[in-house]
C-alpha cells in the first residue's frame, strides 16, 4: 500500500481517464490527423489519383502555379464575399427573430417552429428546392417577380454570372439564419430580468436598452455564434455545388480543391488547394480568438 | 388601445407573418411541384389541378431511391452509435478527472470538428482505398467520424460536468472504478443527453454530400443527399424536378417532424457546446 487512499484513487482515476479516452483519440488520429498529413504532403508532390503510390516530390510548384491562376484567386474572392455577406445578414436577421422570439407575444411557438424548418432541412435538398424556384422557365421567383412587375423579362438566376453569387448567399442566408436566431435566444434567455426592470422603471428607451445592456451582455455568446458561421461558410461545398456547379462565378475554394482533387484527378495540386484552405480556416480563428476575444470553452 | 400601439402591432404581426412565410414557403412550393405531374410542372399554379403521387412512385420505381435511403439509414445509424459510444468513454475523462493537457484536448477535439472536409479528402480517399472500402457504406461510417465523433465528444462532456459530485463519490465509497461509475451510474441517468446530441449527430450524417459524394460511385452506393443532387431523367438536359421534389419531401418531411417534436432539446443541445449539428 503506498501514500494516502485518497492520492491512489486519485491516480486510478487518471489513469483510467487516459484509458478512456485512448478509444477517441485513435480514431481521430486515423480519420482526422494521419489524412490531414497526408494532404499536406502530397501538396509537395505531383501525385495523382490513380498513382497515389508512385510520385515524385515537386517542392512549391503546386503552390506556386496557385498564385498564378485566376481562377482560385477569384475563388478565394467568391468563398470571402461568401462568408462576410452571409454570415453579415445571418447575424443581423437571426438578432431581430431571436429578439422578437424572446418577447413574450402571441404566435411566438409557431415562428419558432417555422423557424426551425429551414434549419432541418439537407442542404442539398434546400439547394435544389431553391433551384427549382430559380429556374429561369418554370421557376415559381421569377413568376412573382414578373407578376409584380419588377422585372420585364424572366432572369437566369443561377446562369447569370451577376446573379448567381447573390442567389447562393440568399440561399445560405435562408438556411443558416435559424441556427444563428436560436444560438442568440440561448444566451438572450439568460439574461438577467431584474436588469430590465430597472431599466423600465427609470424609463430608458427600449433601442438605448437594446445597445446598452442587451449587446454588451450576450457580446461573448454572439461572438462564438459568429465565429462558428464563419468557419462553417469558409469550407462551403454542396450549396456552390448543388445550385451552380463547377461554374467560376460561384465556385468557393472547397469546390476548386474538390474539382481538382477528384475530377482531374491531380491529388498534388489539389491537395494545395486544400491545405491553403486549412491557413486561411486558422487564420480567421487566430484572429476571432485574438481580436475579437472568442473563448470557446466546454461547460462555460 | 390607441391608434398608434395599434399600428405598431399590426405592423409587428405582418413582420411575423413575413419570416413564417418566407421560412416556410420553399419547402410548401417543393411539396406543390412534387405533385404535379407531367407538363402541370411547368405552369406555375398555386395548387395543381390534378395532383398525383405519380412522381413518388416514380423515385421508387425508375430511380433506386429506397436502396438510397437504406444507405443513408445505415450509414448514420452506424456512425451515431459508434461516436457515442467512444465519446461517453472520453467525456467522462474530459469532463471529470483533472489532469494535464485536458484543456488542449478539449481545443484539438474542437479544432477537428471545425476541418474543412476536402483538406482530409485526399488522405481519407489513400485510407478508403486501402481498406477495400470504396463504393462502400464503410467508406462513410468511417470518413462521418470525423465531424460526429468531436461534436458528441464535446456535447456529452458539457453534460457530463454537471452531473453530481455525489454520485460519483457514494459509488466510490462502495469500490465502484471508472468503468462501473460511467456504465452503471452515469449512463442511465444521460438519456435524455444520449438522445439529443445523438439526434444531431444522425442529422449531420444524413446531411452529408462531400464525402458521400466522392467516396462512392454507382447509383446503388449512393446515400440520399446525393441521389437528390444528382437524380437525373429520360434525358441528359432534362432534370426530373418533380421527382427530385418528391424525393426532398420524402426524406424532409421525418426530419421536420423528429426536429419540431424535439425542439426544446435541440436547442439545449445546440447550445450545450455552440457546436453546429
Amino acid at each position: 500500500m503506498s501514500g494516502l487512499p485518497h492520492s491512489s484513487l486519485e491516480r486510478q482515476r487518471r489513469r483510467a481517464a487516459w484509458l478512456f479516452l485512448l478509444p477517441m483519440l485513435i480514431v481521430l488520429a486515423g480519420v482526422a490527423g494521419w489524412p490531414l498529413f497526408r494532404t499536406v504532403f502530397f501538396s509537395f508532390t505531383d501525385a495523382t489519383l490513380a498513382t497515389l503510390d508512385g510520385f515524385q516530390g515537386v517542392g512549391l510548384d503546386n503552390y506556386l502555379w496557385l498564385m498564378r491562376d485566376p481562377v482560385w484567386w477569384r475563388a478565394v474572392w467568391n468563398t470571402l464575399v461568401f462568408t462576410v455577406v452571409s454570415v453579415g445578414i445571418e447575424t443581423a436577421l437571426g438578432l431581430g427573430i431571436a429578439l422578437i422570439l424572446n418577447a413574450h407575444l402571441p404566435g411566438r411557438g409557431l415562428l419558432r417552429a417555422a423557424v426551425l424548418i429551414p434549419w432541418a432541412i439537407p442542404t442539398v435538398v434546400s439547394a435544389q428546392m431553391w433551384g427549382w424556384m430559380f429556374h429561369d422557365l418554370y421557376g415559381v421567383v421569377n413568376a412573382i417577380l414578373m407578376g409584380l412587375g419588377l422585372i420585364a423579362e424572366p432572369r437566369a438566376w443561377t446562369a447569370d454570372p451577376d446573379l448567381a453569387l447573390p442567389v447562393v448567399i440568399a440561399v445560405d442566408v435562408w438556411k443558416s439564419t435559424p441556427f444563428m436566431a436560436l444560438l442568440i435566444l440561448a444566451a438572450l434567455q439568460m439574461l438577467p430580468r431584474d436588469l430590465y426592470e430597472a431599466a423600465r422603471v427609470d424609463g430608458v428607451h427600449p433601442v438605448k436598452v437594446f445597445f446598452r445592456i442587451t449587446l454588451p451582455l450576450i457580446r461573448p455568446a454572439l461572438m462564438v455564434a459568429v465565429l462558428f458561421r464563419t468557419l462553417d461558410a469558409l469550407r462551403v461545398f454542396d450549396l456552390m455545388y448543388v445550385l451552380t456547379g463547377n461554374s467560376r462565378s460561384t465556385m468557393s475554394m472547397s469546390v476548386y480543391a474538390r474539382q481538382y482533387l477528384i475530377d482531374f484527378q491531380d491529388v498534388g495540386y489539389g491537395s494545395a488547394a486544400a491545405t491553403l484552405l486549412v491557413l486561411v480556416l486558422a487564420v480567421a480563428t487566430v484572429l476571432a480568438v485574438t481580436l475579437g476575444r472568442v473563448r470557446v470553452d466546454a461547460g462555460r | 388601445m390607441d391608434p398608434k400601439r395599434m399600428i405598431g402591432r399590426i405592423a409587428f404581426g405582418l413582420l411575423v407573418l413575413g419570416i413564417v412565410v418566407w421560412a416556410v414557403f420553399p419547402f410548401a412550393w417543393a411539396i406543390i411541384t412534387s405533385l404535379k405531374a407531367g407538363s402541370a410542372l411547368f405552369t406555375v399554379e398555386a395548387w395543381p389541378s390534378q395532383p398525383s403521387l405519380a412522381n413518388y412512385a416514380a423515385i421508387f420505381k425508375e430511380q433506386p431511391f429506397g436502396r438510397n435511403i437504406l444507405n443513408s439509414l445505415l450509414a448514420a445509424s452506424a456512425v451515431v452509435a459508434l461516436s457515442l459510444g467512444l465519446a461517453v468513454l472520453a467525456a467522462y475523462a474530459l469532463g471529470r478527472v483533472r489532469f494535464c493537457g485536458r484543456g488542449l484536448l478539449l481545443f484539438v477535439v474542437l479544432g477537428v470538428s471545425m476541418f474543412p472536409q476536402v483538406a482530409v479528402l485526399s488522405g481519407l480517399f489513400e485510407l478508403v482505398r486501402w481498406l477495400g472500402l470504396y463504393n462502400r457504406i464503410g467508406s462513410l461510417v468511417l470518413s462521418y467520424l470525423i465531424f460526429t465523433l468531436p461534436f458528441t465528444v464535446w456535447v456529452l462532456t458539457t453534460f457530463m460536468r454537471e452531473l453530481p459530485k455525489e454520485l460519483e463519490e457514494a459509488a466510490m465509497v462502495d469500490g465502484a472504478g471508472p468503468f462501473v461509475i460511467v456504465t452503471r451510474v452515469f449512463l442511465p441517468l444521460m438519456g435524455p443527453a444520449l438522445a439529443a446530441t445523438g439526434l444531431l449527430a444522425f442529422i449531420a450524417a444524413w446531411n452529408e454530400f462531400l464525402f458521400a459524394l466522392t467516396f462512392t460511385l454507382t447509383d446503388d452506393a449512393r446515400t440520399v443527399p446525393v441521389a437528390i443532387a444528382l437524380m437525373s431523367g429520360a434525358s441528359q438536359y432534362e432534370l426530373p424536378w418533380g421527382q427530385i421534389m418528391a424525393a426532398s419531401v420524402v426524406v424532409t418531411v421525418p426530419l421536420i417532424g423528429l426536429v419540431l417534436l424535439f425542439q426544446r432539446r435541440i436547442v439545449s443541445g445546440l447550445t450545450a457546446g455552440a457546436v453546429k449539428g
